[in-house]
């Protein structure tokens, strides 16, 4: 198993507000919305380089997404930011109207996704985003894992005509992938190679993996690890490629088990290479208020979960 | 004046003539809410924008306009065709499969003169705001101008939007109403009053004018006027009062005509209220 380390821990929402800050360094048409959540987006060291190219909304998702969606006619690459329910299901209709079916190059960046936004609640712990943003035709949708990654990303989607779903999340988590990495979209990274189970891991659950990757080891089981950062489009051939070599596939997901990307991964497979599947994901069911870690431990989300699931699927595969 | 008003009320004849043949053709689509605003759409197009020649989705260097209600397409496409987008002929092809003239317009099918898809309601101000910003970001001086049906005032993301132009100082928006007082389930009065909308507008910081939609020389004035107030740090609103199904005697005043297609017969008495000016499509 490859080590991975880290000397500090960063919230991957930071990594947003350090990329947008870079990506409008890069190009002038960047612009920034916000609906009235600038601190908890990290969007402040924007609005300090770039006053003129941001624009406060308000409590007014709806008329974030449009005056964006109206932004792009005359060039300008508007990154909408607000937490994750907030930017997708409160505002489906107009990114699916406005947005996906006028083909309009809006960058929907969502923080405070999932389970990990904490003592909030269910109101603000979305776990069903990732399914409703892939399901719109042409959008393209990303989940991040830390710091860096985010950061990568976020510069990456300025770069990219389309629309995005850049999801991203509260909590202060190890920094492990490389800083000043380039980022690929659509192509996934092998995070470690193995041979008995592929586990593709994409957002927090993909440093919950390699947890979990390294107390396998110890018990001989060799697992390749892969980071789907992004979910659609979905990076077949990595996963085809690995799925030939191990035989069995753990998927984990800060997010519903409908819907998300193990559904992504389970109709690959079924259409192309049928192969055991276990879930790492929430059971259909809303969050609650707690602690990131207590709710990530109680939905089952954390390394134990996903160690579990390595088990069951590995004697699957041999029954 | 780029045409004198009996040129613009010829064309405003065939945008109808082909309003009801389209909606005819398919039997399916919205003649009332179309007939109502031919004369603003033709005085839009034909006097008041500043347009380039040729489409171009950017828009830079002209005014821009967005039909937020986008169930009146029949007059958007006929308008459209009529301006030089495309030919008209592909008019016969609305509401068709495989066709570029969608129920409701849209981008996806690279139809020229479209920039935004419309039809689920209440979006197109906050669409038009998002270019009129863009358009001062570039320092393009141009206008941009919306459409909206009065119901379409029901859905709550217009005043998300009516808040923020005027907070905003976006006073390069001309936003317009087709105050016509009916929608698909009967009168506003009824289903939802609209109560006191320019005193609403006005409240939320809007200039707000008000015109006779259905009087070419009205209508083109109103627009001069709203155009002689872009600029002063407010958005504008007209309240354009105007018929449903204005010009075809027995759809006039009616919501019944929202979203019904005439039959044969019906179609013979329409024509023959609308004179053929320009040429059939």
């Amino acid at each position: 198993m490859k080590k991975y380390t880290y000397t500090e821990k960063k919230d991957t929402r930071s990594g947003f507000g350090d990329g947008l800050l870079e990506a409008g360094k890069r190009n002038p048409d960047v612009v920034a919305l916000c609906a009235d959540l600038v601190a908890s987006l990290k969007m402040q060291d924007f609005i300090n380089a770039f006053p003129e190219r941001f624009v406060q909304v308000g409590i007014a998702e709806a008329n974030m997404i449009g005056i964006a969606a109206g932004m792009t006619i005359g060039g300008k690459i508007p990154f909408t930011g607000t937490f994750a329910n907030f930017s997708t299901g409160r505002v489906y209709d107009q990114i699916r109207q406005s947005v996906a079916y006028s083909d309009k190059n809006v960058k929907i960046c969502a923080s405070h996704a999932g389970l990990t936004l904490g003592e909030d609640g269910a109101t603000h712990q979305i776990l069903e985003d990732i399914g409703l943003m892939k399901m719109l035709p042409g959008m393209t949708v990303i989940n991040t894992c830390d710091y860096n990654q985010t950061k990568a990303a976020t510069i990456a989607i300025a770069e990219y005509e389309g629309p995005v779903y850049l999801r991203f999340g509260r909590p202060v988590l190890p920094v492990f992938t490389d800083a000043d990495q380039k980022f690929e979209i659509g192509k996934a990274w092998m995070v470690n190679e193995g041979a008995d189970v592929s586990i593709f891991a994409t957002g927090h659950l993909v440093w919950e993996a390699i947890q979990a990757g390294e107390k396998l080891a110890e018990e001989g089981i060799d697992v390749e690890i892969i980071n789907i950062h992004t979910i659609k489009p979905l990076d077949a051939e990595a996963v085809l490629k690995s799925v030939a070599k191990t035989g069995c596939v753990v998927t984990a997901e800060e997010h519903n088990r409908l819907g998300g990307l193990g559904d992504s991964i389970a109709q690959l497979l079924s259409t192309t290479n049928p192969t055991p599947q276990e879930y790492v994901a929430v059971d259909d069911s809303f969050g609650e208020s707690g602690t990131p870690a207590q709710l990530m431990t109680k939905y089952g989300l954390d390394a134990d979960h996903i160690i579990k699931a390595v088990k069951k699927v590995i004697a699957r595969k041999k029954a | 004046m780029k045409h004198d008003i009996a040129y613009l009320e010829q064309v405003a004849s065939q945008v109808r003539r082909d309003v009801v043949r389209m909606v005819h053709g398919c039997q399916s689509g919205h003649p009332g809410g179309s007939l109502g605003c031919t004369d603003f759409l033709v005085a839009l197009y034909f006097e008041a924008m500043n347009r380039k020649e040729g489409f171009e989705m950017d828009g830079k260097g002209e005014d821009l306009f967005f039909l937020s209600n986008g169930h009146i397409s029949p007059v958007f496409y006929s308008v459209l065709a009529h301006s030089g987008y495309f030919d008209k002929s592909e008019l016969a092809t609305f509401r068709k499969l495989n066709t570029r003239l969608q129920g409701h317009p849209t981008t996806h099918e690279h139809l020229p003169g479209i920039r935004i898809a419309s039809g689920s309601l209440g979006q197109g101000m906050s669409v038009a705001i998002g270019a009129a910003l863009t358009k001062k970001l570039n320092g393009d001086n141009s206008i941009v101008y919306t459409l909206h049906g009065d119901g379409e005032l029901q859905e709550g993301q217009i005043w998300e939007a009516a808040m923020f132009a005027p907070h905003n100082k976006v006073d390069n928006l001309i936003c317009t109403v087709d105050y016509n007082g009916q929608q698909i389930d009967g009168p506003t009065s009824q289903v939802l009053s609209l109560g006191d909308l320019k005193a609403k507008f006005v409240a939320f910081g809007w200039t707000v004018l008000e015109g006779e939609g259905n009087d070419m020389a009205q209508v083109l004035d109103v627009l001069a006027q709203a155009k002689a107030l872009t600029g002063k740090g407010s958005p504008i609103m007209i309240l354009l009062k105007t018929g449903m199904g204005h010009g075809v005697d027995y759809m006039m005043g009616s919501h019944k005509w929202h979203g019904a297609a005439p039959n044969d017969a019906q179609l013979e008495l329409a024509l023959a209220q609308l004179e053929e000016t320009l040429g059939d499509y």
